[in-house]
């Protein structure tokens, strides 16, 4: 590790945290539905599709309805996107002449995208059409990260409305998160990366003649457009396989660093938004205190490891960190801060390849993911995900203040405990559940490229991956099987649904809740105490469960290396 | 039913019985009622049969088998023995409650009339019987007085032997059946069926029959059952990831590192830590009507306190004499010691207590002075005597003053009188103004004076608000007091706020209020005008001496009819609270060592380098995944007592109390099992165990 490397880190913590308040208060305008400066571009447009969608922004939605709505919309989505995929060879923007996708590819391919996973069992350059990339894939892009924030921002009015019904519109938080938010930043970011270099064209494939006398196909498209959106929206999902690795995807430093302030930005700033609507935005800094912790415990372990290497390596006389898999332009340091970023949020976007990762700091982003994603998180997803946890760490710790535990004054009971202990039992279920099955069956273990420890991790990641959805890949593992084209889709839908669906039912009970005013009494909810309690919760009840999985795969392999007889 | 005995936790008459209690609630349905307890009794009938076909077959490791089956079992029996424990002590109280139920004979009255009654069994009354009750008589069922006057022996409810006087009307007109009447005679109108009374309800809250389930409670179960869960994924994946690493697990294994991760501890003391707080309420002669009121007793923020009895003595006291202009301050004693010779009030009394110490005016004998005493009465509001032509009479200013106008008209008024008024008028706002009770006195229609009577602050009550403060509970004294007084005694006494000339309309509307604020609210009251607000507020404890209606609208009933209670029920509410939360948070903080002696233990076979994991130096795999079960079924033991008698509760603010709650048994819920396992192991290892 290096002060230089440091400096880097820091320089990115420090935008993220001047980016907090700004974008929280702008993102708190919006949903709460007050005027902002875009209102008079974007006004027109939203009253526009009201009317289309025969709703209105005061019609206000009871938990179920709004758990419906959003339902019904992903559900069309994933069934409109499977459809594009299987007639792709007879709609338009099609230079390479792609054909139909395989049906198990396009179903993991519309879960993966409609579940803001972005797992990519394809190749985007020698899969899918430029229509499809545009039209599907990115449209999946914006709405999957304009429902997450929904469905965050509905939990959020839990808490901030007292004694009341419902829960806000759907339509409206989705029309306002994609118009007000996800757009604007995206429009203004694109050109920043076509200035930056990152192609932005509808042209067919270049073909060039290298020094050497090679004929290359050169894969290029509208690739600036769907790199906003897929770190913003914490998508992950690359125009080229290689994904942020790839010059054309991440060409500079400067690009990187882009890619790397999106990836945090909603998902930090809704804890302010958060903090604002409750009336207490130190409530807010104290859930992102509590990410910032486990995100540089992260940092400090991946970076670490990387940094000092491979010891096996160092007995051949070769000294320096471990740069296997890494793209040179972004050295050590910011290949592990992007690997910690992207999974700790779920974006899954990768600028080096994890599965050449030291063992250890492999393992960092697979607990980042193995938590459920909490620090910072999927736009939206993050943040109903560390809910989930303050709703337990509460109801345990709470208890101890001597009063029936409550938090912002709601009383945490039976009906919140049960939905946030069903929310959190699925991820282990997904996770550890296709892991064990897939490992003892010949199809699955076929996929396997290294044995042993590794191979193990390979298979666990994916599912890992796939079940908080943050779809970035080990690597090693060939996924485009039907097996694990299926049961990774299917990780990814129950990673989804059945954490959302648990967190608004959490979200109806609440918001009928009354307050009650905050005392001498109470649990103090924004000190470095609850922060503390919080992260202790979030890795004993979150990350123990994985600590058999990860005994047998990282640590042991962790183990294997500095005591391997070469040393 | 005395506090004294609160001292033995541990008394071996209670813990001898709970060993057999322990075997009998292996009993499955009984089992079922605890999730985490009910799964740890299904796992470990498993690891018995496959012990059992180990055996027959001649299985490898047996001995090592056969005292990991043991020790599964000895946990199912901790936990249950911790249950018999807590329900063995309320036993042993509804034992004394039981003898009082003895068979009585009751007169049932068919008419009116005293001397036609007909001897029937107690247990044959219905409601609405009306029973004739005698000197030596026992009170047949719950009724209430509607004709006579008694004193009654109620020692068999309240453990109290001074009897108490019961009569019809009023606030005391409640009588409890199994209760003696000691003197005279009443008639009672039965309120409760057979089975039903209030010593009926007494025995079975104590005894834990009834015993549901309380809000709280069930959220955690729920949370533990969650947790179970989750690690039955965690535990039931490890054969398929063993399997890929070549390895094999034994069924035995993966059973000790299931039962080790899921929170048994507190499992198997939640319903000992419920019953023990019923029993803690009980021993403090309080008796919660459900565990739902004790628990909503945990999260009172606003108390609603009485101000006579609860703020200050129930005695208002004269302290001072202040005579008008032109009379001495020994005329003034003189006539007020006279006006109150024959006042039984304790205020009357305390003026002729007054006379003598400070004026040394010596009682004296009413009859020969020829005095009549003339009584309070409502319309007057005066008392005082008529003697040898004059008459002294004392009272509220007002209305001395409106009886002094009566007899200034009469006597044609003047401008001496109109002045004497003002300045008594003066004296008395002075003395309302500090709290204290102005009372005027007048002699043959002659202003003389005003005497001071003061509300005296109870000792230490201010301390006891000052306290409730820092736990952020919020108190309001209630009095029938005007403002101005009420603000002095409130000031004096240092609670928060205050509700003068209190009505019971305005109770109710207080209560109200603090409850649209999402507040909780308790207090307590006797009459049966405090009934609606009772029955309105979250924890309304009712005064046994009380009615019927007031007992019926509470949710607790104090036994000692000792309002000041209030605050120590709020403390055991919350200390039941705490202790939950303490054991859960240490259960769950446990797991963290369990994992570092299981897992390198479980695959060291096939991972050798796991051993590293091994931090706690365990001897070998086998003592490790023993020593392991054994500290989790220890550990029930060891907490047992601290279950029953409750994490110490201190009125510190929440924050103060978290991070000291989560530094003993968050951290050290980290630390202890780190050792404890170790010594285990060493131990263990030392006898050749393993």
């Amino acid at each position: 590790m290096t002060v230089n490397g440091w400096l880097q880190i820091l320089l990115f913590c420090g935008i993220i945290l001047a980016l907090v308040k700004p974008l929280g208060g702008y993102m708190t305008r919006v949903f709460n539905g007050e005027r902002t400066i875009l209102s008079f571009v974007f006004g027109p447009l939203e009253r526009g599709l009201y009317r289309l969608a025969g709703t209105s922004d005061r019609e206000e939605q009871h938990w179920t309805t709004y758990t419906g709505a959003f339902l019904l919309f992903n559900l069309a989505g994933l069934l409109l996107l499977y459809a594009m995929q299987r007639l792709q060879g007879g709609l338009p923007y099609n230079p390479a002449g792609m054909g139909a996708v395989p049906p198990e590819l396009a179903f993991n391919a519309a879960a993966s995208f409609v579940t803001n996973t972005n797992w990519q069992n394809y190749g985007g350059e020698s899969t899918m059409s430029y229509f499809v990339q545009m039209a599907g894939l990115n449209v999946q892009n914006f709405v999957s990260a304009a429902s997450g924030i929904a469905i965050a921002v509905a939990l959020i009015r839990a808490f901030s409305r007292k004694s009341a019904k419902t829960l806000g519109n759907f339509w409206a938080d989705l029309f306002r998160a994609t118009l007000y938010i996800l757009l604007p930043i995206c429009v203004v970011g694109t050109l920043v990366l076509v200035w930056q270099g990152v192609p932005q064209n509808l042209n067919p494939y270049t073909v060039a003649t290298t020094l050497e006398g090679a004929q290359q196909t050169i894969a290029q498209g509208p690739v600036a457009s769907q790199m906003m959106i897929k770190h913003l929206g914490t998508n992950g999902g690359g125009f080229f396989n290689a994904n942020a690795a790839h010059p054309f995807e991440n060409p500079t430093a400067l690009v990187n660093l882009i890619h790397m302030v999106m990836i945090f930005a909603i998902g930090a700033a809704l804890t302010d938004v958060f903090g604002r609507m409750v009336g207490s935005e130190r409530q807010g800094w104290a859930i992102l205190a509590a990410m910032g912790v486990l995100f540089l415990a992260g940092v400090v372990v991946c970076y670490g490891a990387e940094a000092s290497g491979n010891p096996l390596v160092h007995a051949l006389g070769i000294e320096g960190g471990n740069m296997e898999g890494k793209e040179t332009r972004f050295g050590i340091v910011l290949s592990a801060l992007f690997a910690v970023v992207t999974t700790a949020a779920s974006c899954g976007a990768v600028n080096a390849m994890h599965d050449s990762f030291m063992a250890l700091g492999g393992m960092i982003p697979m607990i980042n993911m193995m938590l459920g994603e909490i620090i910072v998180g999927g736009v939206g997803a993050g943040f109903y995900g560390i809910l989930l946890f303050i709703v337990i760490a509460i109801f345990v710790a709470g208890l101890m203040v001597g009063r029936t535990p409550e938090y912002l004054g709601k009383k945490i009971e039976a009906k919140e405990v049960k939905m946030a202990m069903l929310a959190v039992l699925c991820l282990p279920l997904t996770m550890l559940g296709f892991t064990a099955i897939a490992i003892v069956l010949p199809t699955g273990l076929g996929s396997i490229a290294n044995p042993g420890p590794h191979g193990f991790s390979e298979v666990l990641y994916a599912y890992t991956s796939a079940a908080a959805n943050n779809g970035s890949a080990f690597g090693g593992l060939s996924g485009n099987t039907p097996w694990y084209n299926l049961t990774l889709g299917m990780a990814m839908l129950m990673g989804r649904f059945l954490v959302i669906i648990p967190a608004m039912a959490i979200a109806g009970s609440l918001v009928t809740k009354k307050v009650s005013p905050a005392s001498a009494g109470t649990f103090p909810t924004h000190g470095p105490l609850f922060v503390g309690l919080l992260v202790g919760v979030i890795l004993i009840v979150g990350g123990l469960t994985f600590f058999p999985a990860l005994a047998l795969g990282p640590i042991v392999e962790h183990l294997a290396m500095i005591r391997a007889p070469g040393l | 039913m005395s506090q004294s005995k609160s001292a033995s936790i541990m008394d071996a008459r209670i813990l001898v019985p709970a060993i057999g209690g322990a075997f009998r609630k292996l009993d499955p349905r009984s089992l079922a009622r605890n999730p985490v307890m009910f799964v740890v009794a299904v796992v470990s009938a498993l690891t018995t049969v496959l012990f059992l076909r180990d055996l027959a077959t001649g299985g490898a490791n047996l001995g090592f088998s056969l005292q990991i089956v043991i020790w599964l079992w000895f946990t199912v029996l901790f936990a249950n023995f911790a249950e018999a424990v807590a329900e063995g002590r309320g036993k042993a109280q509804a034992e004394s409650l039981r003898r009082t139920r003895t068979e009585t004979q009751a007169k049932l009255l068919s008419g009116n009339d005293p001397a036609n009654f007909k001897l029937v069994p107690g247990t044959s009354l219905r409601v609405g019987d009306v029973v004739l009750v005698e000197a030596g008589d026992i009170i047949p069922s719950d009724g209430e007085v509607i004709e006579g006057v008694a004193s009654v022996n109620e020692a068999a409810i309240t453990g109290e032997s001074a009897p108490v006087i019961r009569e019809s009307g009023g606030d005391r007109s409640a009588v409890t059946g199994g209760t003696q009447v000691l003197s005279d005679w009443i008639r009672v109108r039965i309120t409760a069926a057979a089975g039903s009374t209030f010593i009926d309800r007494m025995i079975a809250l104590v005894e834990g029959a009834e015993r549901q389930k309380t809000p709280n409670e069930i959220a955690l179960n729920i949370l533990l059952a969650g947790m179970t869960l989750i690690f039955v994924l965690a535990v039931v994946t490890i054969p398929s990831f063993a399997n890929y690493a070549g390895g094999y697990i034994p069924v035995v294994v993966l059973v000790a590192l299931f039962v080790t991760l899921i929170p048994t501890t507190i499992g198997a003391l939640l319903s000992a830590i419920g019953i023990a707080g019923m029993d803690r309420l009980v021993r403090f002669n309080v008796l919660a009507m459900s565990g739902r009121a004790v628990e909503a007793a945990g999260d009172v923020d606003t108390l609603l306190l009485d101000k006579t009895g609860t703020i200050t003595l129930g005695n208002r006291q004269a302290t001072e004499l202040r005579p008008v202009r032109g009379v001495t301050e020994p005329e003034l004693a003189d006539a007020a010691q006279l006006a109150s010779l024959a006042d039984e009030t304790p205020e009357g009394r305390s003026i002729v207590v007054l006379a003598k110490e400070k004026y040394g005016i010596r009682a004296r004998d009413m009859q020969s002075l020829h005095a009549t005493f003339v009584p309070f009465t409502a319309q007057t509001r005066m008392s005082g005597v008529d003697f040898d032509g004059s008459s002294i009479r004392k009272g509220a200013v007002d209305a001395v003053l409106k009886h002094v106008e009566q007899a200034g008209v009469a006597a044609g008024g003047s401008r001496a009188i109109t002045g004497t008024i003002r300045e008594l008028q003066t004296i008395a706002d002075e003395i309302a103004k500090t709290g204290g009770t102005p009372l005027a006195v007048v002699k043959d229609g002659r202003l003389l004076g005003v005497v001071h009577l003061k509300d005296i602050v109870k000792g230490g009550i201010r301390e006891r608000f000052a306290e409730l403060r820092r736990m952020g509970i919020r108190t309001v004294m209630i009095t029938g007091d005007n403002p101005m007084t009420a603000a002095a005694i409130a000031a004096e006494a240092g609670v928060d706020d205050f509700l003068a000339q209190a009505t019971p309309e305005m109770k109710l509307a207080l209560i109200r209020e603090e409850q649209a604020k999402g507040k909780l609210v308790a207090m307590c009251g006797d009459g049966t005008n405090d009934a609606p607000a009772l029955a309105q507020s979250d924890v309304g404890v009712a005064m046994n001496t009380g009615t019927v209606a007031a007992r019926e609208a509470g949710n607790m009933v104090d036994l000692d009819s000792d309002p000041t209670k209030l605050i120590e029920i709020v403390e055991i509410g919350k200390q039941l609270l705490m202790t939950r939360g303490a054991l859960t948070t240490f259960s769950i903080a446990n797991d963290v060592a369990k994992y570092f002696a299981i897992i390198p233990a479980m695959f060291l076979a096939f991972y050798p380098q796991l051993g590293a994991l091994n931090v706690m130096g365990l001897a070998t795999p086998q003592s490790a995944i023993l020593s392991a079960i054994i500290f989790n079924a220890l550990i029930i033991v060891a907490l047992i007592p601290l279950s029953l008698r409750g994490v110490k509760y201190r009125a510190v603010g929440a924050g103060a109390l978290l991070s000291r709650n989560l530094l003993i048994y968050g951290v050290g819920g980290l630390i202890v099992p780190f050792a404890g396992i170790k010594a285990i192991d060493m131990a263990i290892t030392a006898l050749g165990l393993v």
